[in-house]
Parts: structure tokens; C-alpha cells; sequence
């Protein structure tokens, strides 16, 4: 016993020198790695306060290489000294911004509604609905999946003619709720699973329906889940371009496509650019540092037991 | 409709007996009304879109509405008939009647198409062709060389993986502000791939005065054109897309380390285990069905991807770097040709469907034989 303690403090105390090398390493790892994330989103920021010699000749530093300007946020109609004035291309971002913003709280809010009261449905009641059980019900959601979008897309384009949805913001919702749908219903699955049933049944007992009980029992306890899947559906639908690009052309355009098809006659506007980028990219930037939490826990739902 | 047996009550007993016959019938004329005005709706736009009658609706947008009321009065059917196993149905009726809208009819109309000589920009209109288009498309090298892109593609996500299994072995070490270091390198994953793949590819990565090119020619590489020749593109599209999902792995790999219990870690350790032998042999096997589920769903994800390439390469140079989606893509937006597009759709589809299966198999065979 004592050979076998002295053992594990001998292990545990390596040489100061091999304990620094690997402090060294795993710093410096990081650092690098953190470099990698963090280099585009700077160059994406500064660049949009350079003019074109600083993009052209590759500055990097602020104030030491060049001179921040305000220039691509004037071509948005962004900067301090345009903001007051009208711009044409501001209303065009702010349209294709709120657009941005619609299809993407609207699709999460309608999946995240959805797909929970079927992964509850799923968790708590035993269905057959022909030869289908529960095990098949689910493995029809998270089947969708694997469905790639172009598959989807092109009968879409047709239908959504046929339907007068093409290019309305109503018909990207739909179709965005249909691709976060079977991750909520993974998470929420997961949420509900780990939800003591004992809790659903004292309610019923005490006089709640079914219904009741879900609202007013579950769903309080549920609500960090249900963020972490609102958050998770926001990120992915906000970056959709796919979809956007194909079924939409003036009215419901969303950011990534403005962003996408930016390229004028006479080359690149780098810094309208650049600036436009930092704005497709700055909203979803907040939400995930402030709600990080959230959104890992989205990501790990059920993949861990 | 459905039948359950309940598992959070068992009481009261059985609710159906409760009942009263008039409430059933209420329930069933509500369905039958529906169903009947659903289906003379359906009938009616045909009719009309035939040209056999002069009544209709412009568009077939009232079908929808129509759907939607037949879901509600199959709700409320359930209800009404079946008390509170229909409440219980309640729960799952809006996501199968919205999923079973969304997909299994545009897949089946899909597959229509996929028989058909459409071009959208053409006045022909549609013309149905049989297997024209299947024929067309095994002769077609540029979907071929597509989907031997997807290939690589997919076998990029090994290196990945590899990079992704290292930093979630570098945030679970004994570290200071693992916190900070966690949000910067779960940052990518959040923002816009396409807003950024055009700011690194196309300013980042280029040619003449981009930082990347740069630093290539300091590190000795001349002629630092990232997306002229065939492999480098290849290459590049695979860096950003890999910069883009790399975190998705490393968060859900991380989370796999950080559930693994200390003692076996330990165990290793007092045996006398090296650090390299403790992560072959302890850490490596413990991981591997959180290694495999991330795997898995990277590649799905990865079959999937086509916006880094529209927007950066439009499957250039020569469609080296087309993925199936991005070719589908342009053989819409720039020849319209609907019915080819789709059945190269589908033929994805059913090999994904194919793909995605075996890998499934083989994955549970693997774990299951690991441990």
C-alpha cells in the first residue's frame, strides 16, 4: 500500500524542465490555434475601415500600418457621419437585414415550438400510428438529416411557384424549420429524457390534464434546453445560403446572399465588403459569446451519457 | 389513429369508455367535413389548371390553407373521439403533418420531375422524357467528377477530426482561462460561412496582396495561387470548411473527455503508463462512440456543403472543386435545366441514403468490437 502511494507521487512530480516544455507546448498550441480563429475576423474588421491602397498592399496593423477610415461603413450608410443622412444602400442592408432576422427567429421559434411538444410526445407516450412505433417516429425526424438541401430545392422552386411562396420570407421559414427541426427535437429529446417522469405525475394527480402538466410543470424545467436549441436553430439558419440564394431574388433576399453577390462590374469594393461582412457576422459573434453556454450544450445533447 | 398505452398514468382506467357517442359522432363529422373540403379543393384546382373548368384559384396556395384546417379538424377529431389518448396524439400531430407536408411530397413530386425535360427559361415547358435524364447523367463526367469530389471531401474529415480530437485534448488539460480559450475557438462555427470564406478567400487568400499569400511566399512557395490549380483549390476549400466545423467536433469530443472519470486516468498512471500509452490505450478506446456520433454527423454535415463553393470558386478551376450540391446549383442558375438538376438530386440522394447507412452499420460493428 505505502510502495503503491510513494509510486503515484513519483509519477506525479515530473522534472521542472519537462513540466515547463509541455506548459510551453500547450500554450503555445492554444495561442496558435486561438491565432487561426481569431486573424479572419480581424482582417475582416480592420479591412473594413482601410481604403483601397491598405487592402492592396496588405496592412495590417491600425494606426501603425494605416489610417482607420471610415469608409466602407459610409458605403453602407453605417459611419458616424452618414448615419443621419438618407442612404439607399442602408435601407437595402437594414431590408435585408430584418429579412435576416425574421426567417431565422422565425424558423426557430415555430421548430423549436413543434419539436418539442413531438420529442415530448416521444419521451413520455408510447404511439403507433399503423406499423409505425415510437422508435420509427423518431427515426423519421432525425432521418431528415441526412437529407441534403439540393434535394429539396428544386421541386421547392417549383412548388413555391405554384403556391405564390417564392421569395416571401414565409417560405424560407417553412423550409428552415424544416431543417433545424430534427436537431430541436435531438435536444429536446435529450431534455425531456432527463426529466424525472415522478414530477408529471404527481401534477396529474393533483389535477392537472396532460396538457397542463406539460405547460406548467415540464416546460419551466425544460426552458434551458429549449434555449440551447433556439440558439443552436438560430446560428444555422442565420448562416443558410443554399435555400436563400435559390428561392429568393428581391423581397426576401437574406444577408449571406447580399453578401454573396457583392461583386460589381469595375472588381471588389473590399471595403463596402469587408463591412458588410462584419455585420452578417457580428450579431451571431454576441450571441454566441454572451449564450456559450447554451449553445454547447445544444451541441453535446445526447451525444454524451 | 393511434393507439397507446400510457406510461406516465395508468389512470383513469380507459378513458375512451367514457366518452358519449355524441361527442364520436361530433369528432368524425368534423374529419369528414374536412377531409371532403380538402379534397374538393384539391379537385378543383386541378380542374382548373387543366383548363376543364373555369373556376379556381389563381394559385394553389388555398390548398395549403386547406391543409392546415384538415390538420387542425384531425386534431380536434382525435380529441373528441379518443379524450385523452387523443390529447396525447396532440403532442406529435403539428411536427408529423408539417414534416410529412414539407418532405415526403416534394421528395415524391421530386422524383417526377427527375423524369421530366424541364428547362424553366425554355417555352416548351415540361415534357416528360423517362430515364432520359438517368441515361444523361452516368454519361455526364462533371457530376462524376463532383461526386469523386465529395470523396475527398468526406476523407477530409479524418484530418479533421485528428485536429479537432488535439484541441479538445489541449482545453481539457490543466489550463488557465479555459473558458476564454473556448469561446475563441468555438467562434468559427457561429459566424457565416460565407461571409467569411469571401473575406479569407477572397482577400485573405489572395493572390497579390493577401497575408496568406505572403506569408507563403516567406515560407519559400513562389506562386501562392490558392484556387488556380486543381489540388490546391481542393485544398483550400477543405481548409475553410474545415475552419468552419472544426469546433463542432472539438466541443462534443470535449465534452466526451471531460465525462470520462478520473479514476481509470489514475489507474493508468499507477501502472506507470506513459502519456502517449495512457492516450492510446485508455483515453483513445473510452472516446470512441463520442469519436464515432462526431464523425458521423461531421460527414453528414459535410455532404451537405456547397456555400463556400458557390460563392468562392463556382466549382473552378474546371470543376475541381464542385461538390454535388454547388454542381446541381449551377445546372439550375445557369441553364435552368430543372428536370436534369433534379434527378442528379436524386441520384444523391439515394446514394447518400445508401452511404449514410452502411456507415451506420459499420460504426455500431466497430464500437461494439472496440469495447
Amino acid at each position: 500500500m505505502s510502495i503503491q502511494t510513494t509510486d503515484y507521487t513519483v509519477s506525479e512530480i515530473r522534472s521542472p524542465a519537462a513540466f515547463l516544455a509541455s506548459r510551453v507546448f500547450i500554450y503555445g498550441a492554444l495561442v496558435f490555434w486561438s491565432f487561426v480563429c481569431l486573424f479572419p475576423i480581424y482582417w475582416t474588421i480592420t479591412t473594413s475601415f482601410k481604403s483601397a491602397v491598405d487592402v492592396t498592399q496588405g496592412h495590417l496593423i491600425p494606426f501603425v500600418d494605416f489610417m482607420p477610415d471610415w469608409k466602407g461603413w459610409r458605403s453602407l450608410g453605417l459611419s458616424p457621419d452618414s448615419i443621419f443622412q438618407t442612404s439607399t444602400v442602408r435601407d437595402e442592408f437594414i431590408k435585408r437585414f430584418m429579412n435576416s432576422v425574421i426567417t431565422s427567429v422565425g424558423a426557430s421559434s415555430l421548430a423549436i415550438v413543434i419539436g418539442s411538444l413531438a420529442a415530448y410526445g416521444l419521451t413520455r407516450y408510447r404511439y403507433k400510428f399503423a406499423w409505425f412505433k415510437n422508435e420509427d417516429i423518431s427515426f423519421f425526424f432525425l432521418s431528415q438529416l441526412i437529407l441534403p438541401p439540393v434535394v429539396l430545392a428544386l421541386p421547392f422552386l417549383v412548388l413555391y411557384r405554384e403556391v405564390a411562396l417564392l421569395d416571401t420570407r414565409i417560405g424560407l421559414v417553412l423550409l428552415y424549420t424544416l431543417m433545424v427541426l430534427p436537431i430541436v427535437i435531438w435536444i429536446m429529446r435529450d431534455q425531456f429524457n432527463s426529466i424525472p417522469v415522478e414530477l408529471e405525475e404527481a401534477a396529474l394527480v393533483d389535477g392537472l390534464t396532460i396538457w397542463g402538466a406539460f405547460f406548467r410543470i415540464v416546460m419551466p424545467i425544460a426552458l434551458p434546453g429549449m434555449v440551447a436549441a433556439f440558439i443552436l436553430a438560430m446560428v444555422l439558419c442565420w448562416n443558410e445560403y443554399f435555400f436563400a440564394a435559390l428561392l429568393t431574388s428581391t423581397d426576401a433576399k437574406t444577408i449571406p446572399v447580399m453578401v454573396a453577390s457583392q461583386t460589381g462590374s469595375q472588381g471588389i469594393n473590399w471595403w463596402s465588403m469587408a463591412a458588410l461582412a462584419t455585420a452578417a457576422i457580428a450579431p451571431l459573434a454576441i450571441i454566441g459569446i454572451a449564450l456559450e453556454r447554451y449553445l454547447i450544450m445544444g451541441m453535446t445533447a445526447g451525444s454524451v451519457k | 389513429m393511434a393507439e397507446q398505452t400510457s406510461t406516465a398514468n395508468a389512470w383513469p382506467a380507459n378513458p375512451a369508455d367514457l366518452i358519449p357517442a355524441s361527442r364520436k359522432r361530433l369528432g368524425w363529422g368534423l374529419l369528414a367535413i374536412a377531409t371532403l373540403a380538402l379534397l374538393a379543393i384539391i379537385v378543383v384546382q386541378i380542374l382548373y389548371k387543366t383548363e376543364m373548368s373555369t373556376t379556381g384559384f389563381d394559385t394553389w396556395r388555398p390548398v395549403i390553407y386547406a391543409y392546415v384546417l384538415w390538420g387542425i379538424a384531425l386534431g380536434a377529431w382525435q380529441v373528441l373521439t379518443r379524450g385523452e389518448d387523443g390529447q396525447r396524439a396532440l403532442f406529435l400531430l403539428p411536427a408529423l403533418l408539417f414534416t410529412i407536408a414539407m418532405v415526403i411530397f416534394p421528395t415524391l413530386f421530386g422524383f417526377y420531375i427527375a423524369l421530366t425535360d424541364w428547362n424553366l427559361s425554355s417555352f416548351t415547358g415540361r415534357r416528360f422524357n423517362g430515364l432520359d435524364n438517368f441515361w444523361q447523367m452516368l454519361s455526364d463526367p462533371y457530376y462524376r467528377n463532383a461526386l469523386l469530389n465529395m470523396v475527398l471531401y468526406v476523407l477530409a474529415v479524418l484530418v479533421e477530426y485528428v485536429i479537432a480530437f488535439a484541441l479538445a485534448l489541449l482545453l481539457n488539460a490543466q489550463i488557465r482561462a479555459r473558458k476564454l480559450f473556448r469561446v475563441v475557438f468555438l467562434l468559427p462555427l457561429m459566424l457565416s460561412p460565407v461571409a467569411v470564406s469571401w473575406m479569407v478567400g477572397k482577400s485573405l487568400m489572395e493572390y497579390r496582396f493577401g497575408p496568406a499569400a505572403t506569408l507563403a511566399r516567406h515560407l519559400g512557395w513562389n506562386n501562392p495561387a490558392f484556387f488556380s490549380d486543381p489540388i490546391t483549390a481542393r485544398i483550400s476549400i477543405m481548409m475553410l470548411d474545415a475552419w468552419t466545423f472544426i469546433p463542432f467536433m472539438m466541443i462534443m469530443l470535449l465534452a466526451g473527455l471531460q465525462a470520462m472519470s478520473r479514476e481509470v486516468l489514475e489507474a493508468a498512471r499507477v501502472d506507470g503508463a506513459t502519456a502517449w500509452q495512457t492516450f492510446w490505450q485508455v483515453t483513445f478506446p473510452l472516446m470512441l462512440p463520442v469519436s464515432v456520433t462526431a464523425v458521423i454527423l461531421r460527414i453528414i454535415f459535410k455532404l451537405k456543403l456547397a456555400d463556400i463553393i458557390i460563392t468562392l470558386t463556382s466549382g473552378g478551376p474546371g470543376g475541381a472543386t464542385d461538390s454535388v450540391s454547388s454542381f446541381i446549383y449551377r445546372e439550375y442558375r445557369d441553364r435552368s435545366n430543372v428536370g436534369y438538376g433534379t434527378m442528379l438530386a436524386m441520384a444523391y440522394l439515394v446514394l447518400i441514403i445508401v452511404f449514410v447507412t452502411w456507415l451506420l452499420k459499420l460504426a455500431s460493428r466497430f464500437v461494439r468490437n472496440v469495447n
